[in-house]
């Protein structure tokens, strides 16, 4: 079988096609992100991607995840370098009114396109997408703008709308290990948006802390089997790993 | 003008609501100030959207560990004896699928009905849901934190919200800086007010009739 380990950023995203759809792992700057990956994406100047991530980003400045005073970098540098045509997600505003992202600005300005989604709702179309589940049904949304163009139905009772599955061409995600098989294993709220994404694509990209030989992963413990996960790159030592 | 709750005061009132074993899931802002007050002998589990629970206080001194406890509300939380990790799929199936017992949302306005806005100011013409909309339709019970009015003093209590809605009819209970009212099919009861506050006062600012509880008190701790 071919190796799935990578040896840079740079090789584990070369062949992404512009107008892409691609998962970006993290949770606004609270669950740590694949930024290295999404650096190398930026040095491309790939054109035209659809995001699909919680935040579009931009939450790293703010002081959310701003571990030990390093702003991280995260998707907003795509949206910012024009790369970016429409954001998927729960929160494409920046959370501080007074600190606009460049998500914002630029819808503000009609050239980004918005589906906004109900995180657990995005959440669950992507578990749903990578599963092979087409289709299904939620109360969540239904008497608001959520609801808006969405076929709706009466299931036990509850008024509920109909939300489609999620899957991309490619997966962002960031975990602490993986073994050479692709198996994952995540630390604390690492896991949020990353261990769902990594379910959900064509492609699975992950970016990792160490790189490890199967069976130092004790198999009791993987949360993302090997499988599901296409490319592994391992972040240098000594570089900043969140 | 009389003297309002401070903050932590609001979060001190709404921790009252958790009971002995209650999973608790609080939003961002005013809410979280909740769990730092927890009574002796009491526990309460606490969700954060990002794939944790039952985790302690709010940790102040950042460490190689620490950074991967952190809470919704960006905050770094203490790790405690039977707390554990999920994915977002997991931690929205415990919302979604009624799991959480009470959760406790900011606003920007609330309704007589119980409708609550709070992910959009319409001038910003872009605006956060965030996991808001799934805690508002799914919780068993809704509680509000919040200031009574706007910086500006508008009322956020209304007959009808003017923002879009977060969720129609789902708030239980309002916690304000001066008064706790209760979401009833009769209409907003107003239970307890700030001390030196008349229900008077209060209905001055909250534009729906209020129906004063025959045992109003006080907000005591």
């Amino acid at each position: 079988m071919t190796s799935k380990v990578y040896n840079s950023f740079q090789e584990a995203v070369a062949d992404i096609p512009d107008g892409a759809l691609i998962l970006i792992g993290g949770f606004g700057g609270i669950a740590p992100v694949p930024q290295n990956l999404i650096k190398a994406l930026e040095l491309k100047g790939t054109k035209n991607l659809t995001i699909a991530s919680n935040n579009a980003g931009g939450d790293g400045q703010l002081g959310l995840g701003n571990i030990g005073g390093q702003p991280y970098y995260d998707h907003e540098a795509l949206v910012w370098n024009g790369q970016v045509s429409k954001f998927i997600g729960a929160v494409p505003a920046s959370i501080v009114v007074s600190k606009p992202n460049a998500f914002e600005q630029m819808y503000r300005e009609g050239k980004v396109e918005l589906e906004i989604v109900p995180q657990g709702t995005l959440a669950e179309r992507i578990r749903a997408g990578g599963a092979g589940v087409g289709a299904f049904y939620v109360p969540v949304g239904v008497g608001t703008v959520a609801e808006k163009g969405k076929e709706k139905r009466v299931i036990n009772g509850k008024e509920m709308v109909l939300e489609y599955g999620l899957r991309g061409d490619f997966a962002f995600v960031r975990a602490h290990k993986a073994d050479r098989y692709g198996n994952l294993v995540y630390k604390g709220v690492m896991r949020a948006f990353n261990a769902v994404m990594a379910m959900a694509a064509e492609t699975v990209i992950a970016e990792v802390d160490e790189i490890v030989e199967p069976g130092e992963i004790d198999p009791e413990c993987v949360v993302t089997p090997g499988i599901f996960v296409d490319r592994i790159v391992a972040v240098p030592k000594g570089e900043a790993t969140l | 003008m009389k003297p309002r709750l401070e903050r932590e005061t609001i979060g001190l009132r709404v921790a009252k609501e958790f009971f002995d074993g209650a999973v608790v899931n609080l939003g961002g802002g005013l809410p979280t100030l909740a769990s730092n007050f927890m009574e002796e002998g009491k526990t309460v589990f606490f969700h954060s959207e990002n794939g944790m629970l039952g985790f302690g206080p709010v940790e102040y001194e950042e460490s190689e560990q620490s950074v991967y406890r952190m809470n919704a509300s960006g905050q770094l939380v203490q790790a405690k004896p039977g707390m554990c990790f999920f994915n977002h799929a997991t931690s929205f199936a415990m919302i979604r699928g009624g799991h959480i017992d009470i959760s406790v949302l900011g606003a920007l306005q609330v309704s007589e009905k119980g409708d609550l806005a709070n992910w959009m100011i319409p001038s910003r013409q872009v605006g956060i849901i965030g996991g808001a909309m799934d805690l508002a339709f799914s919780c068993n019970k809704l509680i509000v934190a919040m200031e009574h009015t706007t910086p500006k003093g508008e009322r956020k209590i209304l007959k009808e919200c003017n923002y879009p809605l977060t969720a129609p009819q789902c708030v239980d209970l309002i916690v304000t800086d001066v008064a706790v009212i209760e979401v009833t099919p009769d209409g907003l009861v107003l239970k307890e007010i700030a001390p030196g506050w008349t229900p008077k006062d209060v209905q001055e600012i909250t534009e729906p009739k209020l129906i004063i509880a025959k045992d109003l008190k006080e907000i005591t701790l």
